[in-house]
């Protein structure tokens, strides 16, 4: 056993809004650049549809994540290591701009500066690319958003395996949800593993997947690699930029900018000690549907005596373990089992987990379920096909979706009862498994999450990596280079000087 | 006059180049790091690109170990392995000559989609164009070189050659004089060459040096660093420089 914590993420779609502050708040913070216009480190989907970029679920198009090969050991599926070496320079598994969109911003100033017209004066779209006119925008980073565009193109959508999609086109049947998408901070992801120079890696102690700026040479296998195609290739400095979980923020014990600003509430960030050991074993798991519990497997209980000792060990600080015991992620994607990976036959064992959606009951008359004392309607009947949910966040399996979904139903008809009718109904509680006081702490941290329930973040110690005697006198975050920047616009090698972007770690 | 400017351009010059492209390389590696890139378009246009860049590079890296053999193996190496200097002229044009119309092949749609596809020309520097433009050249008089050896397939030529890029490695500037009777195509297509190696470091050609050989070599897939240095890494933060007294 080798105990690491990581700094998890779960988010609750069923209280997401779809607003979009956490990707706008995202891009002010980090990609509003040259090169990186583009890229979204932080996206909110209308599912069902095609995503961003375009069909980025399905893998048998871009192959990003894992395969399991006939011996049982993995390997990504863009290739071993001498066929990513052989694809290096020309990578066939690449998206291109327009699989993202092409960039673009608008003539604002004509509409000050037009002189008079027969017309009014219209602000028309410029790319960003090349700074030429574009007559016609043809995708953007949310062009399906509530439900945009037709059912036949939106239909494409990966999840719909194995679920019969024609009666969700008619307009009776239709249903829709917002899936807010950013890195997954894999423990075993293929951006790492892809990357023949090594640059990308993973953060002993919180889990962190970072690219080295420095490092990185811009060979963008790690685009391809990654399933979630969370990795974007900045065409303006040639290097691949990623989420940084805003990891300046979390070393200080703050939430990330798409937490702290989510309007929902719907997004909690808390410590999940696993044991590295056993990662190759878990996203090696024979069969697909396993792997959400093969990941649960991963994870240790942060209350169990000897996984303290080990972790102590292993040099997990004690305000982690700490952490870890209040951790909001542990509770709900262990102890309640109401939240679930994105994904996880992709076998990148991925770090943010998502509460399903409830929907409303679907043809409420025919299933004559609705009003029944006490009883709580079958999941099965609710608008989200459980099937769709299923291939979103299990790879197919319903049980467990079903059961999380019960359990937030349950919460429902509990708090129904105590609060309305002054009950304290035990037998809700136990019908999904779960006790009074469970019921109630969910109730607690899902529905009126409190800032401290939701963001439980204990601060990094730099003091373990640093010797501030160095780091006297010095000056902070320059821009390399020591404190000089240098005199002259250009740097020696032809490229404009430029702030370094603060992803750099070296 | 014109044996003083053989004797800078083919004696000289290649120390210059030669001296620009290590040291310019290291200042650059220890200083920008943060521009050393391969530079790579295909995400904004993948047409053409697969064709045009693979057919360049394995063209191209064909070329060059061929060039770095052929040139810097001591003659006597051939001479006692029993390969005689016609076989070897015949082997350089013959496997140049194929590795060197891919390579063009690959670079005309190279620089075809450079200039003419807007995407790439408005997002390329003036160094960009100019090293492609710089190799499609050097290229094309390499390839026209292979005309002029036919007239001397004994490999006469090709000996001097050696002996010449064998002498500048081991500082005997006098060996220049063994170019002056040279045609002026094998002439501009040296100069050309040891120009190449001058603007190295200040353009993207850097990426050379990163060529990522050693990936196939890394244990397992997986890359942890660790912050607190226990398990005998180095500390993951940078040791920042101290201010300078001003």
């Amino acid at each position: 056993m080798k105990v690491r914590a990581q700094i998890a993420m779960v988010l609750n779609l069923d209280k997401c809004i779809g607003c979009h502050t956490c990707s706008v708040t995202c891009k002010n913070v980090w990609t509003s650049r040259e090169g990186m216009e583009y890229a979204w480190f932080n996206n909110v989907e209308t599912k069902p549809g095609i995503g961003y970029p375009k069909d980025w679920e399905n893998q048998g198009r871009w192959n990003g994540g894992w395969v399991r090969k006939k011996n049982g050991k993995i390997e990504p599926r863009i290739g071993s290591k001498w066929r990513v070496l052989a694809n290096i320079f020309a990578n066939p598994d690449l998206p291109e701009i327009d699989d993202y969109y092409e960039p673009f911003t608008f003539d604002y100033e004509h509409l000050q500066k037009a002189p008079e017209l027969p017309a009014f004066p219209t602000a028309r779209p410029r790319s960003l690319i090349t700074g030429e006119r574009m007559e016609k925008i043809q995708w953007g980073p949310n062009w399906e958003e509530i439900l945009g565009g037709e059912f036949a193109k939106r239909s494409e959508d990966y999840n719909f395996e194995g679920v019969q999609k024609d009666i969700y086109g008619q307009f009776e049947n239709t249903f829709m949800m917002y899936l807010p998408r950013l890195c997954e901070h894999c423990l075993n992801p293929t951006c790492v593993a892809s990357c023949p120079s090594g640059a990308i890696y993973k953060r002993e102690e919180d889990g962190i997947v970072l690219i080295d700026q420095d490092k990185c040479r811009g060979w963008r296998m790690c685009v391809s690699g990654c399933p979630y195609k969370k990795i974007y290739y900045n065409w303006s400095s040639g290097k691949s930029e990623k989420c940084i979980f805003c990891y300046p923020r979390i070393e200080a014990g703050q939430p990330t900018v798409c937490s702290e600003t989510c309007v929902g509430r719907i997004r909690y960030l808390g410590v999940v000690l696993y044991d590295a050991d056993r990662i190759e074993e878990a996203a090696s798991t024979p069969d697909e549907k396993d792997l959400y519990e093969a990941q649960l497997g991963v994870f240790l209980d942060p209350n169990d005596p000897e996984v303290i000792r080990q972790a102590r060990a292993d040099g997990v600080p004690d305000n982690w373990l700490e952490g870890a015991k209040r951790s909001p992620i542990w509770k709900m994607a262990m102890e309640w089992k109401v939240a679930f990976p994105l994904h996880p036959e992709y076998r990148t064992l991925p770090m943010v987990w998502y509460v399903p959606p409830l929907s409303p009951i679907q043809s409420a008359a025919e299933a004559g379920k609705i009003g029944h004392d006490g009883e709580m309607p079958d999941v099965r009947s609710l608008r989200i096909p459980l099937k769709y949910l299923a291939n979103l966040l299990t790879a197919g399996k319903e049980e467990p979706v079903a059961l999380g979904l019960e359990r937030m139903l349950a919460m429902r008809a509990y708090m129904r009862a105590k609060t309305i009718d002054g009950v304290i109904d035990e037998s809700i509680a136990r019908k999904v498994g779960l006790t009074a006081a469970q019921i109630d702490e969910m109730y607690h941290v899902m529905a009126i999450a409190n800032y401290e329930d939701r963001f439980v973040i204990p601060t990094a110690h730099r003091e373990l990596g640093e010797d501030a005697y160095d780091i006297r006198g010095s000056c902070g975050f320059s821009f390399g280079n020591g404190c000089s920047d240098g005199r002259t616009e250009q740097s020696l090698f032809g490229v404009p000087k430029r702030a370094k972007t603060p992803m750099e770690v070296s | 006059m014109r044996e003083a400017i053989n004797y800078v351009v083919f004696g000289w010059y290649p120390y210059l180049c030669l001296t620009v492209f290590l040291l310019g390389s290291l200042a650059r590696f220890d200083r920008e790091q943060y521009t050393w890139r391969s530079g790579s378009s295909q995400m904004l246009r993948k047409r053409q690109l697969s064709w045009g860049s693979n057919l360049f590079h394995v063209g191209i890296l064909i070329i060059f170990a061929g060039h770095f053999v052929g040139l810097l193996t001591p003659i006597w190496i051939f001479d006692g392995l029993g390969i005689s200097h016609e076989f070897k002229q015949m082997m350089a044009i013959v496997v140049g000559g194929i590795a060197g119309v891919a390579c063009f092949v690959g670079m005309t749609l190279l620089v075809h989609r450079r200039l003419f596809d807007s995407r790439i020309r408005k997002t390329s520097s003036f160094g960009d164009i100019a090293v492609l433009l710089m190799l499609y050249v050097q290229l094309t008089l390499g390839l026209a070189t292979i005309v002029v050896s036919l007239d001397h397939l004994d490999g006469h030529e090709m000996v001097r050659f050696m002996t010449w890029a064998q002498g500048i490695l081991t500082l005997q500037p006098g060996v220049s004089s063994l170019i002056a009777d040279a045609h002026p195509i094998f002439k501009a297509h040296l100069f050309l060459g040891m120009t190449v190696f001058l603007v190295f470091p200040f353009t993207r050609l850097v990426h050379v040096w990163s060529a990522p050989v050693w990936y196939l070599g890394r244990r397992g897939y997986q890359v942890v660093r660790s912050r607190s240095g226990a398990n005998g890494h180095r500390p993951a933060m940078p040791r920042p420089r101290q201010q300078p007294a001003e």
